[in-house]
């Protein structure tokens, strides 16, 4: 990448990477002088030689690399981000200035309780926020992750189980679920049954009833589903697993679409997670870190992950030991505590009447957008959807048009694309959730540019075919990429 | 609310727009009597100043955080400069998903591609991936990624010398991964993990042997010489570093043998934030990559042939693969993985080292200071980086003074290990000057 670029050259900066920025003696940081040599503490039969290719580069080259490769990102604070599933909300700024506070930021994990209350506070406060929300008796904000947390839950599954003497073999995830379930599922040790909606994109309880047997240790459900579609019958269904003995577990991602509406713990669900990252509003940072704390029906509480916090005596909040029936713990630490701080501040924010509002506002969006592009766009359901709508590829197939191509055309339009492909039940699929946090106008201009795209893919296909034009690269060769993997830079190609 | 747009007029037109009369009509699928337990017993909703100021009330209600601490034992307090945190408030990274459309997204992923170049080189190894949770997390998946390797090899040896929460964590993890088999590897009196009894237990049942480097005690272990006692058998060495700033000095795992090498990198760049987010870091030979958790991004070029970056070898993850994936790992922790991407550039090659000289010799000095005095000597001979135990009657008597002289001057052992209830763990890094260090000597003396 040099040279000068036609057209837009005076726009867009390319960027070596930071390896190629170096030369021989650059360093970014003045340290405090310290006399000696490693050698002089430590046998030199354990020392290495300075790390051969390691960047050295100045400060201010520092700051200009990542400055320009922020450049290069669309993100949902420059550009609307409709991706489905993933509900790309704002991320409120007063939330990353609460999150630094050196009380929280400078922290150690370790300091003794009666040093670390605020902490407890914020944590046991949340713990009880996620359950009132999600109508769960007890609640761990230990996970990491939403994927995370689905582990923790299938452990907890397997515990509470075999504790009973009771050794299920299997757990039943519908088709359209996310690709974490079955992968969660297995890692706990489980084998995977999957299930079938019916023609209106719903599990039915029927089908349930149908391959429920004392061998299933739970059924995984997503609800609103991944089609944005509210399972009605998941009162039947639950019943359906608990009458056999088994568990339901409730994928929290769409959970942005229940908050005062319904509540997961009240409507069968013994084990849910929690997208902190998703409903409560913590950034994506670009793949991370989110948090995907875990809320339980009161059977399952001894098996949640420990430590666990309680109050003592005293007043105070401790960490316990690890409970006896616990599953031990998931990860170092407390948990993604950074993000807990922001997730409690969006929370408060909102109150409960703001909570209910974001979803009744996220769900009048999406149907917004799904009832505009009906017709140009093929509906998978037509039904009113929840907090997201998905559409087929059928009305772009004639014209030799691919959803991906509709998704690279929305780039240069300026707008981020729908998840796509996914569901996997729904032939290419475009999956679009715009959250409550995008205004009419915003949601009018997306709309715009889809029916503009719909237009392009019957009149000039290759337009679509060839976006995007307008981003720093093309379509990259994906293929090559992973038939010949090139996964880091090294010293050797530098010179 | 702040953030929502929607003025009484929008809701108007969307609601006739949609063709429903009133937002309830919206949910008229979920049947009525689940609908009837929904609303929230919560608190209403408070102003950027309210809640600003509730947040600070509780903060300054963790006084442990601006208390003179050599609290390490897994997180290490650091400094960071101004840079990475300044770069990690760029919305432009901090509000973007994973990069599933790479065309709007080569920020993330070149910072992410120059993550995992320096992850392996920093271990020694040929690939890094985009990053794990954290070191616990990343150790767990490092021993199911070894038993994949080994696939008729249920035992892992765990040395008793490997941070007490990545055991914990591991457990947790193999508990229900087949018929997988633990074994602790105790320690000798060098603080090391015991090489007579590797010698004798590593056999040809056993898929991996995992040691901390430097271990809990912050002792750095000989890994030449627990490679050949896992090679001798076949298993796989596998490594974690909870204080990665000293593979800035150490032969790195992949030069010692190690065929993974995991570790936590709060350290570079990373607030302690009470334990979390920090980031897993992950690497590995060319020869494992597909048997890898977590994603990776890769180079690829587009029909101009401008170069840009990819996530690749998706086939291994749970979104293609489902229950067969490598693991279930879906988002990492890719903003913290940019932190010490930052971090690692604008130190370096030559600030890195001299940064972690600092540590080393900043701690032995202490050490040396510490244990001058007679009330305290070292708990274990071996060799150590910035963190050392020291032994002494009523250690916790000690701690508790010192606490209560406004120090916290380390970790009990005996909170993990019964057998060193007079131990404590003290982590001296480069925000502790001289002053610092004769304070902790001070009020370690009573």
């Amino acid at each position: 990448m040099s040279g000068l670029r036609d057209k837009q050259a005076g726009l867009l900066l390319d960027e070596p990477l930071i390896f190629d920025r170096s030369a021989p003696g650059r360093c970014g940081i003045d340290l405090a002088d310290e006399p000696g040599a490693p050698a002089d503490y430590l046998p030199a039969a354990l020392l290495r030689e300075p790390i051969e290719g390691f960047p050295e580069v100045s400060e201010p080259e520092v700051l200009r690399h990542f400055l320009r490769l922020s450049q290069w990102n669309f993100g949902t604070a420059t550009t609307f981000y409709p991706l489905g599933s993933c509900t790309m909300k704002y991320n409120p700024l007063a939330n990353e200035v609460v999150a630094r506070l050196p009380g929280f930021a400078a922290l150690h994990p370790l300091t003794p309780d009666e040093l670390a209350q605020g902490a407890l506070e914020l944590c046991w406060e949340l713990e009880a926020m996620l359950g009132e929300i999600c109508g769960m008796d007890a609640v761990s904000l230990q996970p990491a992750a939403g994927a995370h947390g689905e582990l923790t839950g299938m452990k907890m599954v397997r515990s509470y189980h075999r504790d009973r003497g009771d050794t299920r073999t299997t757990v039943l995830i519908p088709a359209s679920a996310h690709g974490t379930n079955p992968a969660s599922a297995a890692l706990a040790g489980y084998q995977v049954q999957t299930i079938e909606s019916n023609a209106v994109g719903l599990v039915e309880a029927e089908t349930v009833r149908r391959v429920m047997t004392d061998q299933v240790a739970a059924l995984m459900i997503t609800n609103p589903n991944t089609l944005g579609l509210f399972e009605r019958e998941i009162a039947q269904i639950a019943a359906a697993v608990h009458g056999q003995g088994g568990l339901v577990y409730f994928d929290g991602a769409n959970l942005n679409a229940l908050l005062g509406v319904a509540k997961p713990g009240k409507v069968g669900a013994d084990v849910l997670h929690i997208n902190l990252h998703k409903t409560f509003s913590t950034p994506h940072g670009g793949g991370g870190p989110g948090a995907g704390p875990i809320g339980v029906r009161a059977p399952l509480a001894p098996y949640l992950p420990g430590p666990r916090l309680a109050r003592a005596a005293d007043g105070l909040l401790r960490w316990s030991a690890v409970p006896e029936r616990s599953i031990g713990r998931v990860r170092g630490f407390h948990g993604n505590v950074g993000m807990l701080v922001r997730a409690y501040a969006f929370i408060t924010a909102l109150g409960g009447d703001g909570l209910t509002l974001a979803t009744r506002m996220a769900v009048l969006a999406a149907n917004y957008i799904r009832v505009a592009l009906t017709g140009p766009y093929d509906l998978a359901q037509p039904a009113l959807c929840m907090h997201e709508c998905v559409f087929t590829d059928k009305t772009l197939e004639a014209h030799g048009v691919k959803t991906l191509d509709v998704a690279k055309r929305l780039l240069d339009y300026g707008f981020y694309a729908p998840t796509i492909y996914f569901p996997l039940v729904v032939p290419g699929a475009l999956m679009i959730e715009p959250t409550e946090t995008e205004s009419r106008e915003t949601l009018d201009s997306f709309i715009a540019a889809m029916l503009a795209i719909a237009r392009e893919a019957a009149q000039e296909p290759a337009t679509l075919q060839n976006a995007p034009t307008l981003t720093p690269v093309g379509r990259l060769d994906e293929a090559r990429a992973a038939r010949r993997p090139v996964l880091r830079w090294s010293p050797a190609q530098g010179e | 609310m702040r953030f929502i747009p929607h003025s009484p007029a929008d809701i108007e037109h969307m609601l006739a727009a949609v063709g429903v009369d009133s937002l309830d009509e919206l949910f008229r699928d979920i049947p009525a009597a689940l609908r009837a337990t929904g609303s929230i017993d919560l608190p209403p909703g408070l102003s950027e100043q309210a809640v600003r100021g509730h947040l600070e009330a509780l903060a300054a209600r963790n006084p442990g955080a601006a208390m003179l601490s050599f609290l390490g034992a897994g997180a290490y307090p650091h400094f960071v400069p101004a840079i990475v945190d300044n770069i990690l408030q760029r919305a432009e990274f901090y509000s973007a998903y994973t990069p599933y459309q790479p065309e709007v997204s080569q920020g993330t992923l070149q910072a992410i591609f120059e993550f995992q170049t320096l992850t392996a080189m920093l271990f020694g190894l040929e690939v890094g991936n985009a990053s794990m949770y954290d070191g616990a997390s990343a150790t767990a998946e490092a021993v199911l990624m070894a038993l994949r390797l080994h696939p008729k090899r249920p035992r892992v040896v765990l040395a008793r010398t490997l941070p007490p929460e990545y055991r914990d964590t591991v457990r947790t993890y193999l508990d229900g991964a087949g018929d997988s088999e633990l074994l602790e590897a105790p320690c000798d009196a060098d603080g090391r993990v015991d090489a007579a009894w590797l010698a004798a237990n590593v056999d040809a049942r056993t898929a991996a042997v995992v040691v901390g480097y430097p271990n809990v005690f912050g002792i750095v272990e000989d890994l030449v010489a627990v490679h050949t006692a896992a090679a001798a058998h076949g298993a796989l060495l596998v490594t974690a570093t909870a204080e990665p700033l000293a593979l800035a000095l150490l032969r790195p795992p992949g030069e010692c043998g190690a065929a993974i090498a995991v570790g936590e990198g709060q350290s570079f760049g990373v607030p302690l934030s009470y334990g979390g987010p920090g980031v897993g870091l992950f690497a590995t030979r060319l020869q494992h990559v597909r048997s890898m958790p977590g994603r990776l991004v890769g180079e690829a070029h587009d029909e101009a042939g401008r170069r840009g970056y990819v996530l690749t070898l998706a086939t291994r993850e749970q979104h293609i693969r489902r229950e067969r994936a490598t693991s279930n790992i879906c988002t990492n922790h890719g903003l913290i993985a940019l932190a010490t991407t930052v971090y690692l550039s604008l130190l370096g090659k030559h600030g890195l080292r001299r940064l972690a000289h600092l540590n080393l010799a900043r701690a032995h000095r202490a050490a040396a200071r510490l244990t001058a005095g007679g009330r305290w000597r070292l708990a274990f001979a071996g060799p150590f980086f910035n963190e050392f135990a020291v032994r002494g009657t009523d250690a916790r008597g000690a701690l508790a003074r010192a606490q209560a002289a406004g120090v916290l001057a380390g970790v009990p052992l005996g909170r993990w290990y019964p057998e060193f209830d007079d131990v404590l763990l003290i982590a001296v890094t480069e925000l502790h000057d001289d002053a610092a260090v004769a304070r902790l000597v001070e009020v370690l003396a009573a």
